[in-house]
């Protein structure tokens, strides 16, 4: 845009009428998890795919438009069924050599190398991206990444990309399977071990920290009916004495000669269950008793419950939503045997999920934000014949999470990220006079300069992008489309307007757009006309993304 | 900045809405009060620079008890640290410090240091999550609170927040956070009363384009708040560039120490001359489970240096601030949402414990060792923990009084409790306090109340814009009690009276919301 397109466009802006606002007090949902019956719309799926998915492609929407709503919540709630391949070695070269990987090969079964630990860890950071970026049409990779924040460790603390890797498997395997065979998988996952200190928790020197978290964080919470006490963290403790690490094949074992064979008392909370101890390999089934004695309290079911909504719907759970929506799903969750299916099932398929009220208040976390700009752009990312070059185009999208604050592989601290627990900013937490500049900045990047390396760029191409739309030709149509798809709710005719003069450089007819835009499509080399179409693309999306309307989902 | 400076740059008081409790506050502008403050230092430039540790810090390696060595070398071993080795403070043997502490070792020995011993609260909790929250909101342990202690303190003294911020009176931020993330510590009634940044250099312009009505749903909650949060980056970064820009010349800080150089921020932004008043910064990694000291050497390892990065990082701020002419305007307070357990754990390190020792540095700190060292039983079992001396709370409360010269009742408004008053800081500043008034009015008033405090009725006035006007009424612990306006009005202005119908006595926040406007007006039941 020219400079005197866009003084024309900030004068536009200032005469926009200011509209009262609507007459009615904020309006909170009471419905609850009744079976959504209301219409599903093109609205209704990109709300869902936003929700379920990182972002709603096009691809995406237009797959799933012509289902019904429970065809289309059933299929998204399947396992992917595939299996990822693994990362690989993307950095090793003359000076920085790993002697026991190829390039383009995996290390994750490869001996640790102390040497190549920050390399490793940011190939898996960057493949895990990629797994996001290259989802299949399921909630599946959500909710890999909504354990990851549940079962947090920092990899910064226990420094194994293998460790990282295979926590990564495991919250793959269970993440539409059963909580509590998850909850067991994760205590005996040598990460976890390390990162808790269950490795070095034995009969003469509990170490109570995951004991604890087991409890606090895992699966009980802190919520108002919930009692366990400090005896029962160190009760935990010593039922939890004995796991080891083998360091060399990074797996998990159970050492007896480490573990106490006391009873171990815990309180009226867990109606004053005695654990009582096992000798020899037994020893290790008092984690089967202690589990089964936590998993029959009703505390599991709505805490993880409340953690679901906090991660699907909005933050704050009022005594509506705690009545007739958590406890619902709480119900569901316990009498199925702590199936994680159903109980999604259940709240997608809600009138609830579907309100009105409850779409377009959720602030996305960076992650989320980043993959769906990159999905919705239909941002391009080199393929593996290069693979030092492909993890590094990924490797972007995680840096950038470092700087927004949501760094996958390490929150800050064993609580997962506080947006998603810290009263009662929660989710306004990603946003601030830091993080904000940097989500514009990251848009920016990757609409106007892109990002290269060794001769491939990434950035996002303005006439592939447009021709995701009905009809970019006509202008008013497109830019309806545009909102349409990047921003949670109507747009009202102000933001349309600032659109149009924005995309026409100033002038007022919209055949100037359909000219210019034909042009190019017949003469695609032809400088002049691409740099026109492409510019006005670039700085509409750019408008676009960078309001706070597209923070929200 | 001066107070010469100030007033003449807080000049245009007639800009200051009309009305403080009846009396026009352009009247101040005559009045002895003010004109007592352009004479002599008050305190309306202090400054509080607050260094939270994250994890739970290892008070009883920090500050050592050493007339206790005995009981707790026998409980601790492998990570005690060789009494030879300890740091030796003026004036005691009992007391000393981390051998990597050299730099609060001097601030103690030139009375820049003032050591609370066995800081916590009753029936402390060993989550790190519910402790800090606990630290943060000045909660009893078992009450949930959605403020923090920093808000509420800053809610009283600027209650018209965000509504006509930034003005004349206060032209930039209320409080800083170094770092990219707000604490809950500054979370006032109705929004986080901070600004954060991570350098004074890199702010980059935000869009602040076509803004669509915000409809009243839990969207246009959000759309608003984001909303908020970009105008207010766009006017605040803008002061802190400047302030940032004006150049001093530094005195030497630690190099690859993150703490250091977010206290040097803080230098460069004080001696920019920022009004703020609250600045917070923190350090992570006390959370030493294990390897805690290093196996052949206890003086050395994670918790050696993390101590090392946090004494040299406050000796050279106190320093540089003295070097910079300002030493005395600032006090400095550390704080971990617990110490750890008397007796360590077999993997070098030590678990959850309870009251730990607090620093306060300056130089105006009242210096020396308030309390005594805790007493460590013989034979220490992992259930043994050390009992607290004095309440965070009383820490925060003695700062407000001393430091800020926050009197009573608003001192209970902000801590929601009376507490004990402690010998911390010098409180010779606090004579004038009609800077008080100043700050109250500054802003757009939408909401007021009188009488107030009150005991059986209060009436409540406020300005709408017209069409829909909400006006609530919240307890302290941040519910909702009461809606005593949910309708379309006319424009102008309104009032209603509010019952106190047998609530208990306390803070409640009156919570006006017109369209995207909202505003709190803090009120005390009293009997």
């Amino acid at each position: 845009m020219n400079r005197r397109a866009f003084l024309s466009l900030s004068e536009l802006e200032e005469e926009q009428p200011v509209m009262p606002a609507a007459p009615s007090s904020i309006l909170r949902s009471t419905t609850g998890t009744a079976p959504y019956t209301g219409t599903f719309g093109q609205k209704e799926v990109k709300h869902l795919l936003r929700k379920v998915m990182f972002g709603a492609s096009t691809a995406d929407i237009n797959y799933f438009k012509g289902k019904t709503m429970v065809q289309a919540v059933d299929e998204l709630m399947l396992p992917t069924g595939v299996t990822p391949s693994p990362p690989v070695n993307n950095y090793s070269n003359a000076q920085n050599p790993d002697p026991n990987v190829a390039l383009g090969q995996t290390w994750v079964n490869a001996p640790y190398d102390q040497l190549l630990i920050g390399e490793r860890v940011q190939s898996l950071k960057s493949w895990w991206m990629s797994l996001m970026l290259n989802q299949g049409r399921s909630i599946e990779e959500k909710m890999v990444l909504f354990w990851h924040n549940h079962f947090s460790t920092e990899l910064k603390e226990y420094q194994d990309a293998r460790g990282g890797y295979k926590m990564l498997v495991t919250l793959r395997q269970h993440a539409l399977g059963n909580f509590k065979d998850l909850v067991k998988a994760i205590t005996l996952d040598p990460a976890m071990l390390r990162y808790l200190n269950g490795y070095l928790n034995t009969k003469n020197a509990p170490d109570e920290n995951y004991g604890r978290e087991l409890q606090e964080l895992f699966t009980l919470g802190k919520g108002p009916n919930s009692g366990y006490t400090e005896d029962d963290v160190k009760a935990a403790a010593r039922v939890l004495t004995g796991y080891r690490i083998d360091q060399t094949t990074l797996t998990s074992y159970f050492d007896s000669s480490k573990h106490d064979l006391g009873s171990k008392q815990f309180s009226a909370f867990f109606n004053n269950t005695v654990i009582a101890g096992q000798i020899g390999a037994a020893g290790a089934t008092e984690l089967d008793a202690m589990l089964d004695m936590i998993f029959a309290t009703n505390e599991v079911s709505m805490y993880i419950c409340r953690r679901l909504y906090r991660f699907f719907v909005y933050y704050d759970i009022d005594s509506t939503v705690e009545a007739n929506v958590i406890i619902p799903m709480a119900a569901l969750f316990k009498s199925n045997g702590y199936e994680i299916k159903p109980v999604l099932e259940l709240l997608f398929k809600s009138e609830h999920f579907f309100d009105i009220a409850n779409r377009g208040a959720f602030i996305k976390p960076p992650v989320d934000f980043e993959v769906g700009f990159a999905r919705e752009t239909k941002l391009v990312f080199p393929d593996n014949t290069d693979v030092a070059t492909q993890y590094h185009m990924w490797k972007q999208l995680t840096d950038y999470g470092f700087l927004l604050q949501q760094w996958i592989l390490d929150p800050p601290n064993v609580s997962g990220w506080p947006a998603f627990y810290q009263e009662p900013m929660f989710h306004e937490i990603w946003i601030n006079s830091v993080t904000y500049p940097f989500r514009n900045l990251l848009c920016d990047a990757l609409l106007f300069q892109g990002v290269t390396k060794s001769g491939q760029t990434v950035k996002v191409n303005p006439l592939e992008f447009v021709q995701q739309y009905s009809n970019p030709r006509d202008v008013d149509v497109l830019i309806d489309d545009m909102i349409a798809h990047l921003h949670p709710m109507d747009a009202d005719a102000g933001l349309k307007a600032v659109l149009r003069t924005t995309m026409l450089s100033g002038q007022t007819s919209g055949y100037y757009w359909t000219v210019a835009y034909d042009d190019y499509v017949a003469d695609p080399v032809n400088s002049t006309y691409k740099n026109i179409v492409e510019y006005n693309i670039q700085i509409a999306v750019r408008y676009l993304v960078r309001m706070p309307e597209y923070q929200l989902s | 900045m001066k107070r010469r400076k100030f007033l003449k740059t807080a000049a245009p008081l007639a800009a200051i809405p009309t009305i403080l409790n009846g009396i026009p506050v352009s009247a101040f502008g005559a009045s002895a009060a003010l004109e007592s403050m352009t004479g002599g230092r008050d305190a309306g430039d202090h400054v509080l620079v607050i260094v939270q540790m994250n994890g739970g810090n290892d008070g009883l390696n920090m500050v050592i008890p050493l007339d206790q060595y005995s009981p707790l070398s026998a409980a601790r071993s492998n990570v005690m640290i060789q009494d030879t080795k300890v740091l030796k403070l003026n004036g005691t043997t009992a007391t000393g410090l981390h051998p990597a502490m050299t730099g609060m070792q001097q601030l103690y020995n030139d009375n820049k240091l003032r050591i609370v011993q066995s800081v916590g609260y009753p029936d402390p909790n060993y989550s790190h999550f519910r402790s800090t929250d606990i630290w943060l909101t000045a909660s009893d342990s078992d009450q949930l609170l959605t403020t923090g202690w920093a808000g509420r303190n800053l809610n009283n003294e600027y209650p018209n927040y965000p509504n006509g911020y930034p003005n004349t009176a206060m032209p930039d931020p209320l409080a800083i956070q170094v770092g990219a993330l707000l604490s809950p510590g500054f979370q006032g009634p109705q929004m986080n009363m901070a600004f954060a940044i991570t350098n004074t250099k890199d702010f980059y312009d935000l869009q602040n384009g076509y803004e669509a009505p915000a409809p009243t749903s839990l969207y246009g909650k959000e759309l608003q708040y984001i909303r908020t949060v970009s105008a207010q980056s766009t006017d605040y970064s803008a002061v802190i560039k400047a302030a940032a820009q004006k150049t001093v010349v530094h005195g030497t800080y630690p190099a690859n120490n993150p703490l250091a150089d977010a206290l040097k921020v803080v230098s460069s932004l004080i001696a920019g001359g920022l009004k703020t008043r609250i600045y917070m910064v923190d350090i992570g990694g006390f959370d030493t489970h294990s390897l805690q000291v290093d196996s052949s050497d206890t003086t050395q390892g994670d918790h050696a240096d993390l101590l090392k990065q946090l004494s040299d990082a406050i000796k050279a701020f106190v320093d540089d601030c003295n070097g910079l002419g300002f030493g005395d305007r600032v006090l400095g307070m550390t704080f971990s949402e617990f110490g750890r357990r008397i007796q360590s754990n077999a993997s070098l390190g030590t678990d959850h414990g309870s009251a730990a020792p607090m620093f306060l540095f300056g130089n105006k700190v009242l210096p020396g060792i308030l309390g005594t060292n805790p007493v460590i039983p013989t034979g220490a079992s992992v259930d043994d923990n050390l009992p607290m001396q004095y309440d965070f709370r009383s820490v925060y409360a003695s700062i407000l009084q001393d430091w800020f010269c926050v009197q009573q009742p608003d001192l209970d408004t902000v801590m929601l409790q009376n507490f004990q008053s402690l010998p911390l800081v010098d409180n010779a500043d606090c004579a004038a306090t009609a800077l008080h008034e100043i700050n109250k009015a500054a802003g757009l008033n939408l909401i007021t109340n009188y009488p107030n405090p009150f005991t059986t009725s209060t009436t409540i006035q406020f300005t709408t814009g017209g069409e829909h006007t909400l006006v609530q009424v919240f307890n302290g612990e941040g519910k909702c009690i009461k809606t005593l306006v949910d309708d379309n009005l006319t424009a102008g202005t309104h009032k209603v009276s509010f019952e106190n119908e047998e609530y208990a006595t306390g803070v409640y926040y009156a919570r006006f919301q017109n369209g995207p406007v909202q505003q709190m007006r803090t009120m005390i039941i009293a009997r």
